[in-house]
């Protein structure tokens, strides 16, 4: 009995000379481009209710999506939270996440941010005290201020950008470090331009104005 | 937007026309019409606790039927629902009460309730749940919880729900106020139906039901940071017919969103107005009528060699309402790779998630098509690229052998059973290779007829769906499940349910005493090792139908095939056919995972 079906084998078939990359994008096969991840902010205006922090992040572990930093706060209306998340992904990618934030119940709007948006970060640095003068001179280059000291340890605050902090952690290190606690990176858009705001008129509007240089950060 | 609602017009209209004839004062009857009307508001009693609440909220947004099982935590929202019109179908598992709120969501086109207690029985939901979250079907599950304060401290039947559910529903609620649990249930209502339809939960906390509130629910709304676009950019419509118009070798993918936005109508009426052929994603079957000559039904993993031929070689993909799921695309890189691809969808996050969509307009589906019906000048000239369809059609044919003197082919018995049946049948089906054979072999016309689990792929849906299509079916309309003997297995404690509440329908276990299609790809892929894929272990199950009080009937050989399958659907309940098929029969044609759409196999020797 036969077993099958009758047609041209899979080989005697045209086969179509396209092809597309791994992310469903049409490509000349010669060039076979893909998007390369990049880094960048979005912010989510949400409802301030119980698990909308799980249901973002939730949302972004399932999905797969790289999460280099998420921090979240109240905004000047009570019932609304933001969210500040730094992502690094292709440009596919960071479209996916601002759909599917945007696709949840309690997210207001969410946008990615102009590269030149203000971004900062805390940390606080337990750094040993052996050497008190030199420390504190470092501190003073970094604007860091003092929040703890004990004969053995001194405990700087700094907040910036996240390249000025890394920076100060770097130099700190000539003294040995004890511990580290870094936020992630807080943001808001400059000027009149709104954040995330609650119409849904600008969530679109920034995506493509990311093709802008960076400017350089004023700290 | 429901076939529902829009059903129910024609049938009160008659009774009306019926009073009015039967009266000899025209005005009399109006007026007993008009105190008929009134009666229900007129009845309702004040909500007392947020349990009537919760039952009012179903009451008004005209839920009919609810499927679940009793339970500690739940128990108050029962008591409530016991003075209710709603008609409660108490189920054997909760598993089965979701997928047949499932089903009845997808042939009924509103949302379809489930219950179900705290712990065991919210877990027990949520292959369902899972299963109506991939398929974007409209549902609403209900469970009770422990009381608030012992929310947190592992008490008894305590389990997260919420936390659990969150990645697989469209929504979920955890109640926390007597006054407003009303409220959350109808918004609950709203969101599963509207835009992109999905599951809600509403986790109903034992002393937030059982609390005392006067307050009625708010009417069914969607929360107003839920948005959705109904109607595309009309740049890009223009831009996409232009593409259309110019088109050598076009195709419509139609998905079921298609089906879900009503729009399989105006899908039809374009494609046939400018004579663009067809093809089904497995959700999207009966959007269009499989006999029609345009149609080269369903493309993917086990679709037609002719439809997977066209999604390959076509210039223009026109999709509409799909998410392209790995099982239509297979490999990304080779699907439609000489495609521009024109892209409708309610849910601007499927856009370019897997295939890039040249031409994005999100929207309502059927107002999508009805724009581009509008800005379509001219049909494409694609005369040859038909003729080529036409050609894979015969070149590509789905026929198989069935010696008199062999085993009985499932095609065959798949055959026989829609022809022994009207065109309106609702099919629904377990997962595996009958699944697959009633895709191929069934011949769908129409939209809200083909009930199965689609992204999930859960064995075990099609008896309880059968239930939940039954119960949102016509009257007159037939429900057939096509099951393997596995997936029955999983969910077949179900039948109770149907001889309970007498339900007619009719199921047909495709039985192979394997889990066929495990058996299928471990003879191509793991050199013929059936590792725990042999069920010669199965019951007898004409008589395990007979035990639970329905018909049985067995089909072993050709001359059963006919008569046995007219007795099985002339009886006046639920009846089980066990057919004894060829074990050793498989699913052609087959694109191996990830492969390449156009090279699929017709056979084995060409995997
Ligand atoms: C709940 C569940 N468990 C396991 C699987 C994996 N699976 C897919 S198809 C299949 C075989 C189904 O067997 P059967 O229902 O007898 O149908 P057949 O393939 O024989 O027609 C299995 C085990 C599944 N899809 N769902």
């Amino acid at each position: 009995m036969k077993r099958g079906l009758d047609g041209p084998a899979p080989e005697e078939r045209p086969t179509p000379a396209g092809r597309r990359n791994k992310q469903g994008i049409r490509i000349d096969p010669e060039v076979e481009a893909t998007h390369l991840p990049r880094r960048t902010v979005i912010s989510a205006l949400v409802e301030h209710e119980p698990g909308v922090l799980s249901d973002v992040s939730g949302l972004f572990s399932r999905r797969q999506f790289n999460i280099e930093s998420l921090t979240v706060g109240p905004t000047k209306d009570d019932d609304r939270a933001r969210i500040t998340v730094v992502v690094e992904e292709p440009d596919p990618g960071i479209d996916q996440i601002k759909k599917q934030l945007r696709k949840l119940v309690p997210v207001i709007s969410a946008r990615e941010l102009e590269p030149d948006a203000m971004q900062r970060e805390l940390a606080l640095i337990k750094v040993e005290a052996d050497d008190p003068a030199q420390v504190n001179a470092v501190a003073d280059m970094y604007d860091a201020k003092t929040v703890d000291s004990s004969p053995e340890t001194a405990t700087f605050e700094i907040t910036g950008a996240r390249q000025k902090i890394e920076a100060a952690i770097e130099t700190f290190g000539q003294f040995g470090i004890r511990e580290i606690s870094r936020t992630g990176a807080t943001a808001l858009a400059r000027g009149t331009d709104e954040t995330a705001a609650p119409v849904s008129a600008t969530e679109s509007a920034a995506d493509e104005a990311n093709q802008q240089e960076i400017p350089a950060d004023d700290d | 937007m429901s076939e529902r609602a829009a059903k129910v017009t024609p049938a009160d209209e008659e009774q009306d026309d019926d009073q009015i004839t039967d009266s000899a004062a025209p005005d009399a009857a109006k007026e007993l019409d008009a105190d008929t009307e009134s009666t229900p508001t007129e009845q309702a009693e004040p909500v007392t606790n947020g349990a009537e609440a919760v039952v009012r909220a179903l009451e008004n947004a005209g839920v009919e039927y609810a499927f679940g099982v009793q339970g500690g935590a739940i128990m108050p929202v029962y008591d409530a629902l016991y003075d209710s019109d709603i008609r409660h179908v108490t189920m054997a598992h909760e598993q089965g009460a979701a997928h047949a709120a499932d089903a009845y969501g997808i042939v009924s086109g509103e949302p379809g309730i489930c219950l179900a207690t705290s712990g065991p029985g919210a877990t027990n939901l949520v292959t369902g749940l899972a299963d109506a979250d991939m398929d974007s079907d409209p549902l609403v599950a209900l469970t009770g919880q422990v009381p608030t304060e012992f929310v947190g401290n592992d008490a008894f039947q305590e389990t997260d729900t919420t936390g659990v559910t969150t990645p697989i529903t469209k929504n979920n609620t955890f109640a926390s106020d007597s006054d407003r649990v009303g409220s959350d249930v109808s918004e609950a209502f709203a969101l599963a139906g509207e835009g992109r339809p999905g599951p809600t939960l509403v986790d109903l906390p034992k002393d937030v039901t059982k609390g005392e509130t006067d307050r009625e629910p708010d009417a069914p709304k969607t929360p107003d940071t839920y948005r959705v676009q109904e109607r595309a950019d009309e740049e890009l419509v223009a831009a996409a017919a232009e593409r259309i118009e110019n088109a050598a070798k076009p195709a419509m993918l139609l998905g079921g969103g298609v089906i879900k936005g009503e729009a399989s109508e105006a899908c039809r009426e374009f494609a046939i107005e400018h004579e663009i052929p067809v093809i089904t994603t497995m959700p999207g079957i009966g959007a269009f009528p499989e006999d029609h000559e345009l149609s080269l039904e369903m493309a993917g993993m086990h679709g037609t060699g002719y439809a997977n031929m066209a999604i390959t070689h076509c210039d223009t993909l026109i999709g509409i309402g799909t998410r392209f799921d790995d099982r239509l695309t297979g490999g990304i890189e080779t699907f439609a790779p000489d495609a521009e691809l024109i892209h409708v969808d309610i849910d601007p996050a499927e856009i370019s998630k897997n295939i890039h969509a040249d031409y994005p307009l999100v929207g309502d589906a059927e107002t999508v098509v009805e724009q581009l019906r509008e800005a379509v000048d001219s049909s494409p000239e694609a005369t040859k690229w038909r003729a080529q369809c036409q050609q894979w059609k015969s070149d590509y044919s789905m026929a198989y052998d069935a010696p008199e003197d062999g085993p009985v082919q499932p095609e065959f018995v798949v055959e026989a059973l829609d022809e022994a049946t009207d065109d309106d049948t609702i099919v629904t089906t377990g997962v595996g290779q009958h699944q697959m054979w009633a895709c191929q072999y069934w011949t769908f016309t129409e939209p809200r007829t083909w009930v199965s689990s689609h992204g999930l792929g859960t064995m075990g849906y099609g008896l309880p769906a059968a239930i939940g299509a039954r119960l949102a079916a016509d009257d007159d309309q037939d429900v057939v499940c096509i099951d393997g003997d596995g997936s029955f297995l999983m969910t077949m404690q179900g039948l109770s349910v149907a001889v309970r509440e007498e339900l007619d329908i009719t199921v047909a276990v495709l039985n192979n005493e394997y889990i066929g299609m495990v058996r299928q790809w471990q003879d191509a892929f793991f050199e013929g090792r059936h590792a725990a894929s042999e069920y010669n272990w199965m019951p007898e199950f004409d008589k395990l139908a007979e035990a639970f009080g329905a018909a049985g009937f067995r089909i072993d050989e050709y001359d059963e095939v006919a008569d046995t399958i007219a007795d099985a659907i002339a009886y006046d309940g639920p009846s089980v056919i066990d057919v004894h098929i060829d074990p050793d029969a498989n699913v052609y044609p087959m694109v191996p995972s990830g492969g390449d759409n156009g090279q699929f196999a017709l056979a084995e020797d060409q995997l």
